[in-house]
Protein backbone atom coordinates (compact mmCIF):
# COMPACT_ATOMS: atom_id res chain seq x y z
CA UNK A 1 0.00 0.00 0.00
CA UNK A 2 1.13 3.58 -0.52
CA UNK A 3 2.17 5.34 2.65
CA UNK A 4 -0.19 7.69 4.47
CA UNK A 5 0.63 11.39 4.07
CA UNK A 6 2.96 12.97 6.62
CA UNK A 7 5.20 15.97 6.97
CA UNK A 8 8.99 15.59 7.19
CA UNK A 9 11.69 17.40 9.14
CA UNK A 10 15.46 17.04 9.47
CA UNK A 11 16.58 18.57 12.77
CA UNK A 12 20.30 18.95 13.41
CA UNK A 13 20.31 18.47 17.17
CA UNK A 14 18.63 16.21 19.72
CA UNK A 15 17.01 19.27 21.34
CA UNK A 16 15.49 20.37 18.07
CA UNK A 17 14.24 16.83 17.35
CA UNK A 18 12.58 16.53 20.75
CA UNK A 19 10.96 19.96 20.36
CA UNK A 20 9.49 18.82 17.03
CA UNK A 21 8.14 15.62 18.61
CA UNK A 22 6.62 17.61 21.48
CA UNK A 23 5.13 20.39 19.35
CA UNK A 24 2.64 18.42 17.27
CA UNK A 25 -0.45 16.39 18.04
CA UNK A 26 1.54 13.62 19.72
CA UNK A 27 1.62 11.43 16.61
CA UNK A 28 5.01 12.60 15.29
CA UNK A 29 7.55 9.77 15.05
CA UNK A 30 11.33 9.77 14.83
CA UNK A 31 12.73 8.23 11.63
CA UNK A 32 16.06 6.46 11.96
CA UNK A 33 16.81 3.75 9.36
CA UNK A 34 13.12 3.29 8.60
CA UNK A 35 13.40 -0.48 8.24
CA UNK A 36 10.64 -1.15 10.76
CA UNK A 37 8.75 2.13 10.47
CA UNK A 38 8.41 2.04 6.67
CA UNK A 39 6.66 -1.38 6.62
CA UNK A 40 4.37 -0.20 9.43
CA UNK A 41 3.50 2.83 7.31
CA UNK A 42 3.01 0.64 4.23
CA UNK A 43 0.55 -1.50 6.17
CA UNK A 44 -0.98 1.70 7.56
CA UNK A 45 -0.55 0.39 11.08
CA UNK A 46 0.58 3.88 11.99
CA UNK A 47 -0.20 7.29 10.52
CA UNK A 48 2.10 9.93 12.02
CA UNK A 49 1.55 13.60 11.22
CA UNK A 50 5.29 14.20 11.03
CA UNK A 51 8.44 12.13 10.60
CA UNK A 52 11.45 13.57 12.40
CA UNK A 53 14.45 12.22 10.50
CA UNK A 54 17.45 11.80 12.81
CA UNK A 55 20.06 11.56 10.06
CA UNK A 56 21.25 15.15 10.45
CA UNK A 57 22.03 14.80 14.16
CA UNK A 58 25.74 14.22 14.72
CA UNK A 59 27.09 11.66 17.19
CA UNK A 60 24.22 9.17 17.29
CA UNK A 61 26.21 6.52 15.45
CA UNK A 62 29.05 6.21 17.94
CA UNK A 63 30.23 2.92 19.47
CA UNK A 64 32.24 3.28 22.69
CA UNK A 65 33.73 0.24 24.37
CA UNK A 66 34.81 1.03 27.93
CA UNK A 67 35.53 -0.57 31.30
CA UNK A 68 31.95 -0.34 32.49
CA UNK A 69 30.34 -1.46 29.28
CA UNK A 70 29.59 -0.73 25.66
CA UNK A 71 27.61 2.31 24.69
CA UNK A 72 25.98 2.22 21.28
CA UNK A 73 24.29 5.22 19.70
CA UNK A 74 20.72 4.83 18.48
CA UNK A 75 21.74 5.26 14.84
CA UNK A 76 24.29 2.45 14.85
CA UNK A 77 23.29 0.19 11.97
CA UNK A 78 23.39 -3.62 11.88
CA UNK A 79 26.15 -3.47 9.26
CA UNK A 80 28.17 -1.17 11.55
CA UNK A 81 27.97 -3.81 14.29
CA UNK A 82 29.00 -6.55 11.84
CA UNK A 83 31.97 -4.49 10.63
CA UNK A 84 33.18 -3.30 14.06
CA UNK A 85 36.51 -4.84 14.97
CA UNK A 86 36.06 -4.76 18.75
CA UNK A 87 32.45 -5.75 19.32
CA UNK A 88 32.76 -9.51 18.82
CA UNK A 89 35.02 -9.67 21.87
CA UNK A 90 33.31 -6.92 23.88
CA UNK A 91 29.72 -8.08 23.33
CA UNK A 92 29.65 -11.57 21.79
CA UNK A 93 25.94 -12.15 22.36
CA UNK A 94 25.06 -8.89 20.60
CA UNK A 95 27.13 -9.83 17.58
CA UNK A 96 25.72 -13.38 17.48
CA UNK A 97 22.13 -12.18 17.63
CA UNK A 98 22.69 -9.53 14.98
CA UNK A 99 23.66 -12.34 12.63
CA UNK A 100 19.96 -13.17 12.53
CA UNK A 101 18.69 -9.65 11.84
CA UNK A 102 16.94 -9.41 8.49
CA UNK A 103 18.90 -9.43 5.23
CA UNK A 104 21.89 -7.72 3.64
CA UNK A 105 20.02 -4.65 2.34
CA UNK A 106 18.03 -4.09 5.54
CA UNK A 107 21.25 -4.25 7.58
CA UNK A 108 22.61 -1.34 5.56
CA UNK A 109 19.91 0.98 6.90
CA UNK A 110 18.29 -0.60 9.93
CA UNK A 111 19.40 0.80 13.29
CA UNK A 112 19.26 -0.49 16.82
CA UNK A 113 17.33 2.56 18.03
CA UNK A 114 14.62 1.96 15.46
CA UNK A 115 14.37 -1.71 16.35
CA UNK A 116 14.05 -0.96 20.07
CA UNK A 117 11.61 1.92 19.62
CA UNK A 118 9.22 -0.31 17.70
CA UNK A 119 9.63 -3.40 19.90
CA UNK A 120 8.53 -6.08 17.51
CA UNK A 121 8.33 -9.18 19.74
CA UNK A 122 10.34 -11.14 17.17
CA UNK A 123 13.12 -8.54 16.85
CA UNK A 124 16.57 -9.49 18.08
CA UNK A 125 17.83 -6.15 19.46
CA UNK A 126 15.18 -5.83 22.18
CA UNK A 127 16.10 -9.40 23.12
CA UNK A 128 19.80 -8.48 23.36
CA UNK A 129 18.90 -5.49 25.48
CA UNK A 130 16.91 -7.59 27.93
CA UNK A 131 19.26 -10.59 27.95
CA UNK A 132 22.29 -8.37 28.64
CA UNK A 133 20.70 -6.09 31.27
CA UNK A 134 20.99 -3.13 28.90
CA UNK A 135 20.02 0.39 29.89
CA UNK A 136 18.36 2.64 27.32
CA UNK A 137 19.20 6.33 27.23
CA UNK A 138 16.20 8.51 26.40
CA UNK A 139 15.85 12.24 25.89
CA UNK A 140 12.48 13.98 25.98
CA UNK A 141 11.01 17.43 26.31
CA UNK A 142 11.30 17.06 30.10
CA UNK A 143 14.96 16.04 30.03
CA UNK A 144 17.02 12.88 29.87
CA UNK A 145 16.36 9.58 31.67
CA UNK A 146 17.68 6.04 31.67
CA UNK A 147 15.33 3.05 31.57
CA UNK A 148 16.38 -0.56 32.10
CA UNK A 149 15.54 -2.73 29.11
CA UNK A 150 13.45 -5.03 31.30
CA UNK A 151 11.14 -2.08 32.05
CA UNK A 152 11.13 -0.68 28.53
CA UNK A 153 9.50 -3.36 26.34
CA UNK A 154 5.87 -3.59 27.39
CA UNK A 155 4.23 -5.57 24.60
CA UNK A 156 3.97 -5.87 20.81
CA UNK A 157 4.99 -2.47 19.36
CA UNK A 158 4.54 -0.99 22.84
CA UNK A 159 7.30 0.56 24.94
CA UNK A 160 7.83 2.95 27.83
CA UNK A 161 8.90 5.66 25.36
CA UNK A 162 6.78 8.83 25.67
CA UNK A 163 5.50 10.58 22.53
CA UNK A 164 8.04 13.37 22.94
CA UNK A 165 10.97 11.07 23.73
CA UNK A 166 13.80 9.78 21.62
CA UNK A 167 16.10 6.81 22.19
CA UNK A 168 19.63 8.22 21.91
CA UNK A 169 21.53 5.06 22.78
CA UNK A 170 21.93 1.98 24.91
CA UNK A 171 24.61 0.79 27.31
CA UNK A 172 25.30 -2.93 27.64
CA UNK A 173 27.27 -3.77 30.81
CA UNK A 174 30.80 -5.05 30.35
CA UNK A 175 31.00 -8.71 29.39
CA UNK A 176 33.43 -10.58 31.64
CA UNK A 177 36.07 -12.70 30.00
CA UNK A 178 35.08 -16.37 29.94
CA UNK A 179 31.34 -15.80 30.29
CA UNK A 180 29.41 -18.71 28.80
CA UNK A 181 26.67 -17.94 26.30
CA UNK A 182 24.46 -19.36 23.59
CA UNK A 183 21.92 -17.97 21.16
CA UNK A 184 19.49 -19.93 19.04
CA UNK A 185 16.77 -18.65 16.76
CA UNK A 186 14.47 -20.24 14.23
CA UNK A 187 12.77 -18.48 11.31
CA UNK A 188 11.32 -20.02 8.16
CA UNK A 189 13.87 -18.13 6.07
CA UNK A 190 17.05 -16.98 7.84
CA UNK A 191 16.65 -13.27 8.46
CA UNK A 192 12.87 -13.38 8.56
CA UNK A 193 10.96 -12.75 11.76
CA UNK A 194 11.87 -15.25 14.44
CA UNK A 195 9.22 -17.83 15.30
CA UNK A 196 11.19 -18.06 18.53
CA UNK A 197 14.66 -17.27 19.81
CA UNK A 198 16.48 -17.88 23.10
CA UNK A 199 19.59 -16.24 24.56
CA UNK A 200 21.42 -17.76 27.52
CA UNK A 201 24.46 -16.61 29.45
CA UNK A 202 26.09 -17.25 32.80
CA UNK A 203 29.47 -17.06 34.48
CA UNK A 204 31.17 -20.22 35.60
CA UNK A 205 32.46 -20.45 39.16
CA UNK A 206 33.83 -23.77 40.37
CA UNK A 207 32.06 -25.60 37.55
CA UNK A 208 28.69 -24.08 38.40
CA UNK A 209 26.56 -21.44 36.69
CA UNK A 210 26.34 -18.07 38.40
CA UNK A 211 24.35 -15.03 37.29
CA UNK A 212 22.12 -17.12 35.01
CA UNK A 213 20.23 -15.24 32.30
CA UNK A 214 17.68 -16.90 30.03
CA UNK A 215 15.76 -14.62 27.68
CA UNK A 216 13.13 -15.35 25.03
CA UNK A 217 12.06 -13.51 21.88
CA UNK A 218 9.38 -14.27 19.31
CA UNK A 219 7.29 -16.75 21.24
CA UNK A 220 5.98 -14.02 23.50
CA UNK A 221 4.48 -10.52 23.40
CA UNK A 222 7.71 -8.85 24.53
CA UNK A 223 11.26 -10.07 25.10
CA UNK A 224 11.67 -11.19 28.69
CA UNK A 225 13.78 -13.29 31.03
CA UNK A 226 12.41 -16.57 32.32
CA UNK A 227 12.84 -16.66 36.10
CA UNK A 228 11.91 -20.34 36.46
CA UNK A 229 14.58 -21.38 33.95
CA UNK A 230 17.19 -19.13 35.55
CA UNK A 231 16.44 -20.58 38.98
CA UNK A 232 17.10 -24.10 37.67
CA UNK A 233 20.37 -22.99 36.15
CA UNK A 234 21.66 -20.86 39.01
CA UNK A 235 24.29 -22.68 41.07
CA UNK A 236 24.09 -25.85 39.01
CA UNK A 237 26.59 -27.68 36.85
CA UNK A 238 25.44 -27.52 33.23
CA UNK A 239 24.64 -31.00 31.95
CA UNK A 240 22.49 -32.33 29.13
CA UNK A 241 19.83 -33.30 31.65
CA UNK A 242 19.78 -29.77 33.06
CA UNK A 243 19.60 -28.29 29.56
CA UNK A 244 16.54 -30.41 28.82
CA UNK A 245 14.97 -29.35 32.11
CA UNK A 246 15.65 -25.66 31.40
CA UNK A 247 14.09 -26.18 27.96
CA UNK A 248 10.95 -27.57 29.53
CA UNK A 249 10.78 -24.65 31.95
CA UNK A 250 11.05 -22.15 29.08
CA UNK A 251 8.37 -23.96 27.09
CA UNK A 252 6.05 -23.99 30.09
CA UNK A 253 6.56 -20.29 30.74
CA UNK A 254 5.69 -18.81 27.34
CA UNK A 255 2.24 -18.14 25.92
CA UNK A 256 3.04 -17.61 22.26
CA UNK A 257 0.85 -15.99 19.63
CA UNK A 258 -0.68 -18.10 16.89
CA UNK A 259 -0.66 -17.05 13.23
CA UNK A 260 -0.32 -18.46 9.74
CA UNK A 261 3.37 -19.17 10.32
CA UNK A 262 3.03 -21.41 13.37
CA UNK A 263 0.59 -22.60 15.99
CA UNK A 264 1.03 -21.61 19.62
CA UNK A 265 1.90 -25.20 20.53
CA UNK A 266 4.61 -25.33 17.88
CA UNK A 267 6.15 -22.06 19.04
CA UNK A 268 6.08 -23.20 22.66
CA UNK A 269 7.81 -26.44 21.82
CA UNK A 270 10.29 -24.56 19.63
CA UNK A 271 11.17 -22.13 22.44
CA UNK A 272 11.93 -25.09 24.71
CA UNK A 273 14.10 -26.81 22.11
CA UNK A 274 15.99 -23.60 21.34
CA UNK A 275 16.61 -22.99 25.06
CA UNK A 276 17.98 -26.50 25.42
CA UNK A 277 20.26 -26.01 22.43
CA UNK A 278 21.39 -22.55 23.54
CA UNK A 279 22.35 -23.89 26.93
CA UNK A 280 24.10 -26.88 25.38
CA UNK A 281 26.11 -24.47 23.23
CA UNK A 282 26.90 -22.29 26.26
CA UNK A 283 28.07 -25.29 28.25
CA UNK A 284 30.05 -26.77 25.36
CA UNK A 285 27.85 -29.88 25.45
CA UNK A 286 26.98 -29.95 21.77
CA UNK B 1 5.80 18.99 -1.95
CA UNK B 2 9.52 19.02 -1.27
CA UNK B 3 12.40 19.67 -3.60
CA UNK B 4 15.06 16.99 -3.39
CA UNK B 5 18.39 17.21 -5.17
CA UNK B 6 20.42 14.07 -5.63
CA UNK B 7 22.40 12.17 -8.20
CA UNK B 8 20.95 9.29 -10.18
CA UNK B 9 23.25 7.15 -12.31
CA UNK B 10 25.85 9.91 -12.35
CA UNK B 11 23.47 12.69 -13.38
CA UNK B 12 22.34 15.46 -11.04
CA UNK B 13 18.58 15.67 -10.72
CA UNK B 14 16.03 17.65 -8.79
CA UNK B 15 12.48 16.44 -8.18
CA UNK B 16 9.50 17.76 -6.26
CA UNK B 17 7.94 14.95 -4.22
CA UNK B 18 5.51 14.46 -1.36
CA UNK B 19 7.41 13.38 1.77
CA UNK B 20 5.59 10.04 1.67
CA UNK B 21 6.94 9.16 -1.79
CA UNK B 22 9.26 6.18 -1.59
CA UNK B 23 12.54 6.22 -3.46
CA UNK B 24 11.17 3.33 -5.57
CA UNK B 25 8.13 5.33 -6.68
CA UNK B 26 10.21 8.46 -7.25
CA UNK B 27 12.60 6.54 -9.52
CA UNK B 28 9.83 4.85 -11.45
CA UNK B 29 7.17 7.56 -11.67
CA UNK B 30 9.02 10.85 -11.41
CA UNK B 31 12.26 9.88 -13.13
CA UNK B 32 10.95 7.20 -15.52
CA UNK B 33 13.54 4.65 -14.41
CA UNK B 34 11.27 1.62 -14.52
CA UNK B 35 14.12 -0.88 -14.30
CA UNK B 36 13.67 -0.78 -10.53
CA UNK B 37 10.83 -3.18 -9.79
CA UNK B 38 8.39 -3.15 -6.90
CA UNK B 39 6.81 -6.38 -5.75
CA UNK B 40 5.95 -6.48 -2.04
CA UNK B 41 6.37 -2.76 -1.29
CA UNK B 42 7.14 -3.54 2.35
CA UNK B 43 10.70 -4.74 2.46
CA UNK B 44 10.63 -8.54 2.22
CA UNK B 45 11.38 -9.40 -1.42
CA UNK B 46 14.38 -7.31 -2.49
CA UNK B 47 13.03 -6.61 -5.99
CA UNK B 48 13.37 -2.85 -5.48
CA UNK B 49 17.05 -2.88 -4.43
CA UNK B 50 19.13 0.08 -5.64
CA UNK B 51 22.49 1.44 -4.54
CA UNK B 52 22.62 4.50 -2.32
CA UNK B 53 26.16 5.82 -1.98
CA UNK B 54 27.29 2.38 -3.07
CA UNK B 55 25.26 0.43 -0.52
CA UNK B 56 22.44 -1.91 -1.53
CA UNK B 57 19.17 -0.73 0.04
CA UNK B 58 15.52 -1.51 -0.42
CA UNK B 59 14.09 1.51 -2.24
CA UNK B 60 10.55 0.73 -1.03
CA UNK B 61 11.79 1.22 2.55
CA UNK B 62 13.50 4.52 1.78
CA UNK B 63 11.89 7.90 1.27
CA UNK B 64 12.84 10.04 -1.70
CA UNK B 65 13.23 13.05 0.63
CA UNK B 66 15.96 11.16 2.48
CA UNK B 67 18.08 11.14 -0.69
CA UNK B 68 19.09 14.82 -0.50
CA UNK B 69 22.77 14.88 -1.52
CA UNK B 70 23.01 11.12 -2.09
CA UNK B 71 24.26 9.24 -5.14
CA UNK B 72 21.75 6.63 -6.31
CA UNK B 73 22.56 3.90 -8.81
CA UNK B 74 19.79 1.85 -10.40
CA UNK B 75 19.98 -1.13 -12.73
CA UNK B 76 20.01 1.35 -15.63
CA UNK B 77 23.27 2.75 -14.28
CA UNK B 78 25.13 -0.56 -14.13
CA UNK B 79 25.67 -1.12 -17.85
CA UNK B 80 26.50 1.07 -20.79
CA UNK B 81 24.45 1.40 -23.97
CA UNK B 82 26.73 -0.94 -25.84
CA UNK B 83 26.83 -4.00 -23.72
CA UNK B 84 26.11 -6.00 -20.62
CA UNK B 85 28.21 -5.69 -17.50
CA UNK B 86 30.26 -8.79 -16.61
CA UNK B 87 27.71 -9.67 -13.93
CA UNK B 88 24.81 -9.28 -16.35
CA UNK B 89 26.65 -11.28 -19.01
CA UNK B 90 27.21 -14.10 -16.50
CA UNK B 91 23.50 -14.11 -15.63
CA UNK B 92 22.67 -14.42 -19.30
CA UNK B 93 25.23 -17.14 -19.90
CA UNK B 94 23.99 -19.25 -16.99
CA UNK B 95 20.30 -18.74 -17.69
CA UNK B 96 19.94 -17.05 -14.30
CA UNK B 97 17.00 -14.96 -15.56
CA UNK B 98 13.54 -16.25 -16.30
CA UNK B 99 10.64 -13.78 -15.99
CA UNK B 100 13.17 -11.14 -14.93
CA UNK B 101 11.04 -9.46 -12.32
CA UNK B 102 13.50 -10.09 -9.49
CA UNK B 103 16.58 -9.59 -11.65
CA UNK B 104 17.31 -5.85 -11.27
CA UNK B 105 17.20 -6.19 -7.47
CA UNK B 106 19.47 -9.20 -7.57
CA UNK B 107 21.99 -7.65 -9.97
CA UNK B 108 22.22 -4.45 -7.90
CA UNK B 109 22.61 -6.45 -4.68
CA UNK B 110 25.27 -8.74 -6.09
CA UNK B 111 27.09 -5.80 -7.65
CA UNK B 112 27.26 -4.12 -4.24
CA UNK B 113 28.43 -7.35 -2.63
CA UNK B 114 31.17 -8.08 -5.16
CA UNK B 115 32.34 -4.47 -5.17
CA UNK B 116 33.05 -4.61 -1.43
CA UNK B 117 33.70 -8.36 -1.12
CA UNK B 118 35.16 -9.51 -4.46
CA UNK B 119 36.27 -12.80 -2.93
CA UNK B 120 32.89 -13.68 -1.38
CA UNK B 121 32.58 -17.46 -1.25
CA UNK B 122 29.55 -19.51 -2.20
CA UNK B 123 28.17 -19.52 1.35
CA UNK B 124 28.40 -15.73 1.52
CA UNK B 125 26.79 -15.31 -1.91
CA UNK B 126 23.93 -17.60 -0.87
CA UNK B 127 23.50 -15.79 2.44
CA UNK B 128 23.23 -12.38 0.77
CA UNK B 129 21.05 -13.74 -2.03
CA UNK B 130 18.61 -15.00 0.61
CA UNK B 131 17.34 -11.43 0.97
CA UNK B 132 16.01 -11.47 -2.59
CA UNK B 133 13.03 -13.59 -3.56
CA UNK B 134 12.93 -15.22 -7.00
CA UNK B 135 9.92 -17.33 -7.82
CA UNK B 136 11.25 -18.69 -11.11
CA UNK B 137 14.85 -19.75 -11.24
CA UNK B 138 15.53 -21.80 -8.12
CA UNK B 139 18.70 -19.71 -7.54
CA UNK B 140 21.21 -22.36 -8.67
CA UNK B 141 22.04 -20.58 -11.92
CA UNK B 142 22.32 -17.25 -10.12
CA UNK B 143 24.85 -18.60 -7.65
CA UNK B 144 26.91 -20.00 -10.51
CA UNK B 145 26.70 -16.70 -12.40
CA UNK B 146 27.74 -14.60 -9.41
CA UNK B 147 30.66 -16.88 -8.58
CA UNK B 148 31.88 -16.66 -12.17
CA UNK B 149 31.47 -12.87 -12.29
CA UNK B 150 33.70 -12.43 -9.23
CA UNK B 151 36.75 -12.47 -11.47
CA UNK B 152 35.70 -9.16 -13.03
CA UNK B 153 35.66 -7.50 -9.59
CA UNK B 154 38.91 -8.90 -8.30
CA UNK B 155 41.80 -6.54 -8.62
CA UNK B 156 39.44 -3.66 -9.39
CA UNK B 157 39.54 -0.84 -6.85
CA UNK B 158 36.73 -1.42 -4.36
S1 LIG C 1 9.45 -4.19 -3.26
FE1 LIG C 1 10.94 -3.47 -1.88
S2 LIG C 1 11.53 -5.25 -0.82
FE2 LIG C 1 9.83 -5.94 -2.02
S1 LIG D 1 13.28 -14.66 -12.70
FE1 LIG D 1 11.16 -14.57 -12.25
S2 LIG D 1 11.13 -13.98 -10.16
FE2 LIG D 1 13.20 -14.31 -10.54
Amino acid sequence: MKLPAFDYATPTSIGEAVALLAAGDGSARPLSGGQTLMPLLAFRLTAPSLLVDLRGIPGLDAVEIGEAGTRLGARVRWCDIEAHAGLAAAQPLLVAMIGHVAHYQIRKRGTLGGSMAHADPAAEMPGVAVACDGVLHLVGAGGARDVAARDFFLGPLTTALAADELIVGITLPAWPHGRRWGFQEFARRRGDFALAGVAVHYDEVGGRAVGAHVAVIGACSAPHRVAAAEALLEGSAVTSALAAEVGRAVAASVSPPEDIHATAAYRRSLAGTLAERALAAAGGLA
Amino acid sequence: MRDVAFEVNGKACRVAVEPRTTLADCLRHDLGLTGTHVACAHGVCGACTVLVDGEAVRSCLTLAVQMEGAAVTTIEGLSSEDGLSPLQAAFRKHGAVQCGFCTPGIITTMHALLTTEPHADEARVREVLSGNICRCTGYMAMVAAVLEARAAYQGAPA
